[in-house]
Parts: C-alpha cells; structure tokens; sequence
C-alpha cells in the first residue's frame, strides 16, 4: 500500500533530477501560470482588431411553431452589426451531429426554452445582449412533453429502445426465494465548468478558418464548423490550449458555439467571439441525463440476485446527441461489479423538449451502477443482512474458475481485484465497528439519524464505439536538446499535458521541464478523438510515448554508429546518452545528430488492442480493461428537516501504477465530491411550462468548502494495470465519480432508521438528489 | 487611473478586463456566486491600518473603489508594496511607482469603454509567487485554473487578514471563509490544504506605512469634475439626504450585490448612481447601555461581527449568509432596504425587534419597526427622498434565548428555502415574551404574530410547542418554487420551532447537524 494521499507539501516541491518523472507528484504543467493569473482561455486571449461580440436569441417556449423573428428594434440599436438565422447558414442548416436530428439555429419550430434561434452581434458584449432584448419572436405554441414519465406514456424516444438478455430473467424470478420490486429517480446534473462555453471565429484568406474553442474535442469542432460553413475540414484549424473544465459538457457542445460564432462571422466577414453568460449555459446546454428505473428482483438467502428485469428511462431531451452511446454505458454499467445471472434490462432513449443531455464524467456508467447498488441494498435491508455481505455475496469471480466472471454483455471480467480491495477498505475504514457503533447510537438518538455504506466501482475503459480508441502524436527534439509534444488531447485540468510530459521525459531519458507540451491544434494531430472516457492518458500518452520511441530510436542508431555496439545497449538517462563506450549528454548528442542529418522528430501513433463490440446486439469486449475501487462514506441526518452531512469518507481507489499521484489523488477527490453534488444538492429543476428555474449558481448549488467530510482519506491501489497500457497506469477520469454512490447508500441507510412506522425490511424510496425535502419525504414526514 | 470616462454601472471587473487588458482576473457567474472575480481592496480604516476586503468584481460597481487599493493575482507576484516581512519597515522600491493598482479620479491614465484597448496581453510572470500562490501551487490546488485566480484572491485577504496578525489558520476557518469560492475539479482538499500551508512559507505582507501614503496622497488628488455627475458617492449623512432629494431618479446602492446583478443579468442601465456607502454616519456602529446601531452602510461582514458578539449564537447563522466576498461588499442596510421575501437578515432583525430610521432632508428622520417597512414584494414605505440610514437593535434582557435556523439545499452560501429566527424570553417556566421572524414564507419577511400569540404567557411546555407548531404552520401559505415546495416550507417551519424546545431542554442526543458537529463526532462516538 502506498500511504495515505494527503500531503501538505509533496516531495516534488523541491527538484529531484536524479528520479524518472513518472511515478511522480509534479505539479501540473500550467500551475505557476494559473496562480498568477497569466494562463490564458479563450476569452483572455488578445483580440483581432473589428472584433464583434454575438449574445444568442433563445426559444422562450418549450415546444412550438417559429412563424417568424422581428429583429428590427435590435437592429436600430447602437452598436448593433446584424442578426443571424437558420436562412444565414452557408451550408448543411442541420449540426453534422452523431443523429443528424439538431438544426444549427431553430427552423420552423423551437423544441425547448432556451434552444437557439439565431444570434445578434454587435461592437460590444453587453450591447448585443441587451438588443437580444428587442427581439420578437412569433412562437404558435405546441404539446410539450416535460417529463420522462409523459415520454415513456407517449413512447416519444430520440432512439429506439434497447434490450439486453442474459439467461432467463423470467424463470430466474419466478424461482427466487425472495422477491422486490420498486421505482426511483435520479436527476440530471449540469456540469457547471467554471469557465462558460466559449468559441471565437477568425475568417483568414482563401475562405479558411482559425476556430478558437473551448473544446474536448477539437476535431468534431473543425468537422462541425466546415460542414455548416459548407468547406472541406482542411480549410478549418482549431486551437485550444485549456479548457476551464469540461466534465464531458464540452464534448459536443462547444461545437454548436463554435458553429454558430463562423456563421456569424461569415456573414458579418468580421471576427466573432461569442462566449455564453452563466444563464445562458445553463439555458442551452445538455445535461448529465436524468433516469427513472423501475426493477423486479428475485434473490437467494444470502442476497445474491437470482433473477432481475430493469427498466431504465433516459430523458435524453430533443436530439440524440450523445444519448445512444450514454445509454448503451448505462446498461453496460447496471451489473457494476456484481454477477447478473439471469438479467434482462430494457433501455429507454425517450425524447422531451428540454435541452439535450450530452456526456458528463461518467457517460451513463453511474445512473447504471446507482441502480444495482440501490437493489442490493434494498436487498440487504429486505433480508435483515449487513449490506456489505450481500454485494460481497453477488460479486463476479475472481477469474474464470466459477464461471461467474462472464458480463450480461459476454465479456469476461479478468482483472476483477475486488475481492482484495473491498475486504482490506472494509478493515481500514472499521465498517463493521462503526456499523455496530452507529446501530447503538441511532438507538438513542431521536432527531439525528447516522447511515454508513462501502460501495464499489468496476468501471470499463475504452470508448465503445471502437473507432475512437486511437490516437496520434507528434514529438519535436529541436537543436538545444529540447523538446516539444504535442497529441490529440485536450487539457481540462486533468493534468494530461502533465502525464504526457512525464511520459515523454522518461522515453527521451531528459528532464521534466525540458518537454514542453503544446495547445490541441487540428493542424498538428489530425482527426483525433474526444478527450473523453477517462481514455486521454491511456491513448495520447500511448501515441506520444511511441513518437518519442522514434526519435529516440534514431538517436540510440547514430550513437550505436558512433560507438560500435548494439542500438540495444544505449540508455537514455538522466539527460544523458549512456552507451557501452561513453556517456554523452543528450544535448550533445541532439545537436551531433542534426549535423549528421538524423531526424529529431516524428509521429506515434496508438490503437486499443483487442477490443471488439456488436452495436446491434450490445455484445463484445468493448472494454480494454476495467478500472476499481471503493468508498466507505458515512452521513448523518435530520429527521426534523432533512438536511444532511456526509462525516467520514474513505476511499481506496485503482490507479494502476500512478503515473502522477497527486494528479490522480486530484481527481479521486474531485470526482467523488463532483458525484456527491450530484446526490446531494445539485438540483435541476424545469417548471411546468419546461422553463429550467435552476439556471444560475444561486440557484444550483454545486458543492462548496464547508461540504467536504473533515474526514476525507485516500489511498491507492498498488498493483499495476493487468493489461499493457502506458507506465502501468489506469484511467482515473471517470470511475471516482461512482464512488460518491456510497454517499447515497449511507443516507438511505440513516433514513432507514429514521423512518416512522415504516417495516424495516421495506425499500427505501429516495428520489435524488437527496435534498433536505427528499430526505424528508423519504423519511416518510413530508405531506 | 481615472474613472471619469467610465460609465456609473460598469463593472470593476469589465473595467478590470475589457478597459484595461488584465485579464487574469476571471468572469464565472457574473452574480457573486462563484468568486472566480475575486480581487482584493484595501483601505485606510482610520486607525492607521489598512482593511482587506476579498470582494466579487463582477457585481462590484468600478466607481465605488475610488481610493482605495486594489490586487488582482497578477499583482501578487509583483507588486513592490508586498515584501518579505524581514524587511517590512524599510522604505519601499525607490521608482515611486505605485505597487498596488490604486484607484482614483484625477490619475493620468485614460480609460475609455473602446474596444481599441481591449488586445493587450498579460505578461508571463516571473518566479517569486507570494505565500497564497506558492501554495496553491505546492497543494496541488490548481487543476483547469479558472477558479484560482479567484480562491488565490481570497487566500491573499485571508493572509493578510489573518497570518499577518500572527492567527492560525484552522481547517474549519479556511473552508468559512472561501465558501464565497466554488472549484468543480479539485474536491477542495488541496485547497483547505493550500490555505493552512500558506503560512509555512516564507512570510511576505504589504508594507502598509507606504500603502497608507500612497492612498493619503490619491484622496488629495483632485478630481476629474466629470466623475461626480453620473456618480456621487457623499461623505456626509446631510450631503446625501441632499443628493438624493435633488437626484430622485439616480440610482441609489450601497454594496451592488444585488443591484450589481441588475446590471449583469438584467442588462440594465443607470445614467446616474448614488452610492451611499461613502456616507461616513451610515458606516459607524454606534452603541448605548440600550442598543446598537448599526449605519445602513456599514458591510455585513461588520454588522454580524458585531451582532454576533452580542450574540453568540449567530456565529453559524452569520458565516451562512452568502459567501465572504459579498458579506465584504454586501450592506445590512442594503439587504433590509432591498426587502426580498429571502433575505437572511430580516427575519433575524425582526426577532430582535430592530427599528429601521429613514431620513429625508425635508422631514428629517423617523423610526418603525423592521417589519413595518415592508408593504409588498420588494415594496416599502420609504418616501422618494428618503433614505435608510440606520438599523437600531435593542440589546436582549438576559433571560432571552435566540436561535436563528436556515433551510438550504447547500449548508454555506446558499439562500434560505425558509429562514427561522427565534427569540423567546423564557422565565419562571413561562414564554414571557415571543419574537420570531420568518423568511421564505410570504411575499416580504413577516413576523409569525399569530405564533408570538400562542407562546406568549404560556407555560414553556412540550403541550404549548406542539399547539404553537401548529399554528406556525397555519400562519403562512408559503409557495412552490425550484428551493423547495410550500408543504416543505410549512413542514419545516414547525420542525424548526421543535428543534428550539428540544435545544433548550438540553442533555440527551444533539437536536441537529450544527450540535453535533460542535460537541465533536469523536467524542459522541
């Protein structure tokens, strides 16, 4: 075991140039700069003279007929350059999105409050706001479906819906010993990156584009803009050097910024910035999308589940978008770590007229994993058993020997290292003494109710769409020995420029600070994948790894020339060349190789093995490997109003070989209190006329200081990765994320024995995110 | 620089950004809730200190910093008036330049709302971060840095505020004071961390004899007359009854954390704007045997000092309110004059049963009771000339117990689905006196009469609360919103005054969240 992660000053406060950079806690790439206030977003960006500034006009009906846009008031207003419609689009007026199902801007109807009609664009941000003011829109207004229940009911879907069988569900069910049905909803999360979309289109010659975005994907954003501006993707770069934050809300949808500011700036033949306000965001982005399950579940004596049928509804808003892919995770993700024998789930992609849900940190993985993790403990209280057994009880294998390591999917778990990981958290955490310990104290406690859970994650890497688990780099080694990398990932946060450079440096044997990763350009790495599912380590530190082998390959072949041994015998180390004979620095030999005409730089290039995946059957590896861990959270309630407190966390969580302990630390914890927001108070709220009341910080309130347990410990994993991925390392994005369902568990446990004249054994029924009025409506005290 | 060319409503931080190129200061909300704006301003309190002031830009009105020192995080690194502590009381740089960016009217660089000057670039910073940098970095505290440069901005006033006063920095402390700071990538930890470390660092502060001559200097500068047409900020109680009898249109404000969003989300425009706060009897305190008196200007941040050491058992209640950036730049009296039905500091002020003072020129000054000055959602009584100038709280009889109890989704800086102040001066066993305020229950902040009525002369029993429970929940017909539902509201607002009776029988297992985390999880275990 690694200790506990909790430093005060790590070790690499001062330089240790003797040590390789991986396996290290290095500060992020950018942390000096962003201290000092001179890491640049788009937004700090120096701006091209005749810039204009665009505000969007936005649908203030849920679903209607658009007759017509009075633009003319706006127009007169001072400052005021144009406004822009679904008629200025040059080319497709439909989004090249994965459904072709969103036009650019609304034509002919508006399908949710706050979807986009078009655009004013004037000399200064505030003034085209307030002509957006001036707008009058003529909206004949249509039948609205709201909610997931009025969509299942009208069977109102933006894709078909999905089964998946395993065994005989029916049978399964019909012979258990025991049996519960039950119904629950989770909400839907918005991501609240700290910095607000943003994109900034600069016309160049020739009818070609410099596209400034805030993205994770700049790739689609370039494929976005050419195919609404009707040109070939070559004519379009896209820069971003950071993102301030992403979560999976700017996968897609920084491409509709970033389409609508070059149309505008097509039309205008001006520059066009268009950054949206906090509102505004809110009003027009997607989503993590909310689902509603309804379950019926046989099980044994011992909890294990002998039989299932789930139903999952995603509210997927008016497009697809993502919504397929983030489904298809949801149900890949029911099963979480445990054996579904005889299984069948129907998935629902029902279509409402709110804004589309999209990716967020989790992509569907966790409204699978919270589901299962509901049923069991349910289970667990139906049956009078410690919770903790009954998910001991149902996990997979630990290898094929049982023949219980097989998915409701047909992969084979072969890594599952849960049956040592739950065991020794349940010990450093005291589950079974506090258990007892809270028991007591419940007992005696009239108002406060306190509730524990270990929950686990089991959490499969690699894109399922197959196609983009690939990736490309380039490394330039320039003349002065250093050396410059750049790859198809974005930066947002997640410290992967960080990775990259780590992974570079030890390739290249050189220190840190001599590699220098720079801004995600399309003109550099083409056609590369959303940093997205948790796979941009794994991919592009993969690709920059091999471009780095390259070169340094070529310079280990002239060195082998020099010194007549074996390329196999030269070691990069410690800025040195070390070879049988002599031992040079790398500068020097840099800087011999170039007047000898070696090539310093190159390309990699990286592809997921043995991956494979039947998108009409949901079946296949779709994953490379999966990632683990658990947290063992405690919380503490209030009967008389509900409130809550998450107390003590402990997680221990699989990073494989870390390649940067504190970056993974960092997003263990970021991803655990990310979750616990979504569980605890992040509420999205859309009144009934499909209006999202809760569309500003005052309002939706993400976790702050005061939220996190004073009790929060991490440790990690030791073991390294059972598959070949690059130092060792496993994705760490995502699966912390799910952690935070332990959170969940522990307050539906604390409501459990807070309930009034309600039988113990019954489930409990908590809608979240489990704000004070849930908990009390929960609690059964509420109405 | 000068202000004169600067429109009265726009903003420190569009000034900050768009005027003047810094942009490392960020936008991520645009209403004070996210601090991701944060800047630091100081100012001579008058005893020959400077006062720091962790403030949100974004909702902050530029003019209103006339004066006074400002910080952005790129100034930290740089500014020659924040040295090592070795050498604190040695003269400063010699250039004379000043460190901090000091505002003021009458300074010789223009700033225009032209877009002509927005394309300038931040330089790269050189090594030699202050403490609350070097920290952040060294915590692993940054990871996308949009919200950094706003936590390093409190971490920065935290420092001066408190390490420079030789106080320590609990865990407890640092998290109060950045809950007007949101990160969504961190989790907080290396944060809280950062803030704690800080103080390991090699220790740096401003060199305030300096400061203090620089802003001595600013003040007598004269100013631009253009700058005291479309904003007037008077210096006198009279001088502002004046104004505002002459200028009934121009727009009044003290700390613009509401105004400020009126500006930013409802895109509206002042032609003039007269701000209150530079009115030096509407920033005292002032104190008798009988009561406190707190200026209408005077900052939130002062105001529940004050209250709360008078009583104690508003610490929790008055950390609650909003975050510290807007406590900073917030007024007590701003919040009781602006009357919104979800304020916090009404319903505390009507369970003290404060009076409120308005005051016009013509008719000099009147007093009523808190709760009188309310007639309709964000509605009052207050006259076109008229102003509040002062909030006047009795100081309580020594048998009376206050509790003030706040319902939000989020615990710190969130605003109250119901708010519930409790003040009952319980003796002999009998309720001899009932005051509570209640906010998130009607159109205005109310007294729960009709409550006051059922506990008043009764015997302090479990039978009295029950009956008094419900009449609290028949009192109000609270409404559905996205905080929480009206049979919430009207559950609760009854759960709250049981919480009051089993807080004061006292004994046995805590009555709530706060009580248990005061008597110590461990210790309860």
């Amino acid at each position: 075991m690694k200790p506990s992660t909790n430093p005060t000053v790590p070790d690499t406060a001062l330089p240790a140039p003797a040590r390789a950079a991986m396996g290290q806690s290095h500060f992020h790439e950018s942390a000096r700069a962003q201290v000092a206030g001179a890491a640049q977003y788009i937004d700090d960006l120096p701006e091209v003279k005749g810039t204009l500034y665009a505000a969007p006009i936005l649908s203030t009906v849920a679903h209607g007929t658009l007759n017509g846009v009075d633009a003319s008031a706006a127009l007169a207003l001072p400052g005021v350059r144009g406004v822009v419609l679904a008629a200025d689009v040059p080319g497709d007026k439909i989004l090249a999105a994965f459904g072709h199902d969103e036009p650019v801007f609304a034509v002919e109807s508006v399908q949710f409050v706050g979807q986009v009609i078009g655009l004013v664009v004037a000399d200064s941000v505030m003034q085209a706001r307030r002509a957006v003011r001036a707008v009058k829109l003529d909206i004949t207004p249509l039948p609205a479906v709201l909610t997931v229940q009025d969509a299942l009911q009208a069977q109102s879907y933006v894709l078909p819906p999905v089964l998946v069988r395993r065994g005989d569900a029916a049978t399964g069910l019909a012979q258990s010993a025991h049996r519960l049905q039950g119904a629950f909803e989770v909400g839907g999360q918005e991501h609240f990156y700290l910095e607000g979309q943003i994109a900034y289109a600069l016309p160049l010659e020739q009818k070609q584009w410099w596209i400034y975005s805030s993205t994770q994907h700049p790739g689609e954003v370039q494929h976005w803009v050419a195919h609404a501006l009707g040109i070939d993707n070559h004519a379009v770069k896209v820069e971003c050097r950071r993102l301030g934050g992403g979560f999976g809300g700017k996968e897609t949808q920084a491409g509709h910024l970033a389409v609508w500011a070059a149309v505008a700036a097509n039309k205008l033949g001006r520059p066009v910035k268009l950054r949206l306000d906090r509102d505004e965001d809110f009003m027009v982005t997607g989503k993590r999308h909310p689902f509603a399950y309804e379950y019926d579940v046989g099980f044994d004596d011992t909890g294990r589940i002998t039989g299932l049928k789930l139903q999952m509804a995603a509210n997927c808003g008016f497009s697809a978008d993502l919504s397929g892919p983030v489904a298809d995770r949801a149900v890949f993700h029911a099963d979480n770590a445990y054996y579904l024998s005889d299984v069948e789930i129907a998935s629902y992609r029902c279509k409402t007229n709110t804004q589309s849900h999209t990716a967020f940190r989790g992509f569907g993985g966790p409204q699978g994993v919270i589901v299962i993790e509901a049923i069991l403990g349910d289970i667990a209280r139906a049956l009078g058993r410690d919770a903790q057994d009954v998910r001991l009880a149902n996990l997979y294998g630990r290898d094929a020997s049982e023949g219980l390591n097989v998915t409701h999917y047909q992969m084979a778990v072969e890594d599952n290292i849960l049956h040592e990981l739950l065991p020794q958290l349940e010990q450093t955490a005291n589950y079974r003494q506090r258990q007892a310990e809270i028991a007591a104290w419940n007992a005696h406690s009239a108002v406060l109710k306190r509730g524990i859970a270990i929950t686990p994650v089991k959490f499969g890497i690699s894109f399922t769409a197959t196609l983009f688990n690939q990736a490309g780099a380039l490394v330039h080694v320039y003349t002065d020995g250093s050396v410059q990398v750049n790859h198809g990932g974005t930066e947002m946060g997640q410290g992967l420029h960080t990775k990259v450079a780590q992974i570079v440096a030890d390739e290249l044997g050189v220190p840190l600070h001599r590699v220098l990763v720079t801004a995600s350009d399309t003109s550099k790495v083409p056609n590369a994948s959303a940093t997205a599912a948790s796979s941009g380590t794994d991919l592009n530190g993969r690709a920059a790894q091999y471009a780095a082998r390259n070169v340094r390959d070529n310079l280990a072949s002239f060195v082998c020339g020099l010194d007549g041994c074996g390329a196999g015998a030269i070691r990069f180390v410690g800025g040195q060349v070390i070879s049988p004979k002599t031992v040079r620095s790398f500068d020097a030999v840099v800087k011999e190789a170039y007047a000898n005409r070696i090539q310093l730089w190159s390309d990699g290039f990286y592809r997921t093995p043995k991956i494979h995946y039947d998108k009409a059957t949901l079946t296949g590896r779709p994953f490379y490997y999966f990632s683990y861990g658990a947290a063992c959270s405690e919380v503490v309630i209030d009967t008389l109003t509900g409130e809550s407190r998450v107390l003590k966390v402990d997680i221990l969580h699989d990073v494989g070989h870390s390649i940067n302990p504190a970056i993974d630390v960092g997003q263990i914890e970021g991803g655990f209190v990310q979750g616990m927001g979504w569980l605890t108070t992040e509420q999205l709220v859309w009144n009934d006329k499909g209006y999202l009341s809760t569309h500003a910080p005052s309002t939706y309130k993400i976790p702050a200081t005061g939220d996190i347990p004073e009790h929060f410990k991490v440790d990690l994993w030791p073991e390294a990765n059972r598959e070949d991925n690059v130092g060792g390392s496993k994705a760490v994005g995502e699966p912390p994320f799910m952690l935070a369902i332990s959170v969940y568990e522990a307050l539906r446990n604390a409501i459990a024995a807070g309930r009034s004249g309600e039988a113990p054994a019954k489930p409990v029924v908590l809608t979240a995110p489990a704000t004070a009025e849930n908990v009390l409506r929960a609690l059964g005290r509420l109405g | 620089m000068a202000l004169g060319n600067v429109p009265p409503d726009r903003t420190l931080l569009e000034v900050l950004r768009e005027d003047l190129g810094c942009t490392g200061t960020k936008e991520g909300c645009g209403e004070g809730d996210c601090g991701a704006c944060t800047v630091v301003l100081g100012e001579a309190d008058g005893h020959g200190k400077v006062r720091y002031s962790a403030v949100n830009s974004c909702i902050r009105l530029a003019h209103s910093i006339d004066g006074m020192a400002l910080w952005t995080a790129e100034d930290l690194a740089e500014d020659p008036l924040i040295q090592p502590v070795a050498t604190f009381h040695k003269p400063s740089r010699a250039d004379g330049g000043l460190g901090a960016r000091s505002a003021g009217t009458g300074m010789d660089m223009q700033v225009h709302d032209d877009s002509e000057h927005r394309a300038t670039t931040p330089p790269v910073r050189a090594a030699g971060l202050h403490p609350a940098q070097e920290a952040m970095v060294q915590c692993h505290g940054s990871q996308c840095g949009f919200c950094t440069p706003g936590f390093v901005m409190s971490l920065f006033g935290m420092y001066q505020n408190r390490v420079c006063q030789g106080q320590s920095i609990s865990r407890a402390q640092a998290a109060q004071d950045l809950s007007g700071n949101l990160c969504r990538c961190t989790g907080y930890r290396p944060i809280l961390d950062a803030a704690q470390h800080m103080a390991q660092l090699p220790p740096m502060a401003v060199n305030e004899a300096d400061l203090l001559q620089k802003l001595e200097l600013l003040a007598l500068t004269p100013q631009a007359p253009e700058a005291n047409l479309a904003y007037i900020a008077p210096a006198t109680q009279a001088e502002l009854l004046a104004v505002r009898a002459a200028h009934p249109q121009a727009h009044v404000v003290a700390g613009a954390t509401d105004v400020g969003l009126w500006v930013t989300k409802q895109h509206r425009q002042f032609a003039q704007v007269l701000d209150v706060t530079r009115a030096a009897e509407l920033r005292r305190i002032d104190e008798t045997p009988e009561h406190i008196a707190i200026g209408a200007a005077v900052t939130l941040t002062e105001a529940f000092a004050r209250l709360t050491a008078q009583w104690p058992s508003l610490a929790e209640f008055a950390h609650r309110f909003a975050g510290l950036p807007v406590r900073n730049s917030g007024t007590l009296g701003g919040n009781v004059a602006n009357g919104s039905p979800i304020g916090d500091s009404m319903p505390l002020l009507i369970a003290l049963r404060a009076q409120v003072v308005l005051a016009s020129q013509a008719r000099g000054e009147r007093a009523l009771p808190l709760e009188a000055l309310y007639t309709g959602y964000r509605q009052n009584v207050m006259a076109a000339d008229e102003l509040l100038v002062r909030i006047v709280v009795p100081k309580p009889a020594s048998s009376e117990q206050l509790k003030a109890y706040k319902i939000s989704k989020r615990f710190d800086d969130d605003i109250s689905a119901v708010c519930l102040v409790l003040n009952l001066d319980i003796a002999d066993g009998t309720v001899q006196r009932a005051s509570i305020g209640a906010g998130g229950v009607a159109a205005t902040p109310v007294r729960a009469q009709q409550t006051e009525a059922a506990l008043q002369g009764q015997p302090w029993t479990e039978a009295t609360v029950q009956q008094a429970m419900r009449v609290l929940q028949a009192e109000f017909s609270p409404i559905s919103d996205m905080r929480a539902s009206g049979d919430y509201r009207r559950t609760v607002l009854g759960n709250l005054l049981q919480r009051f009776w089993l807080e004061s029988q006292g004994g046995g297992a805590p009555a709530s969240i706060a009580q248990l985390q005061a008597t110590h999880l461990e210790s309860a275990l």
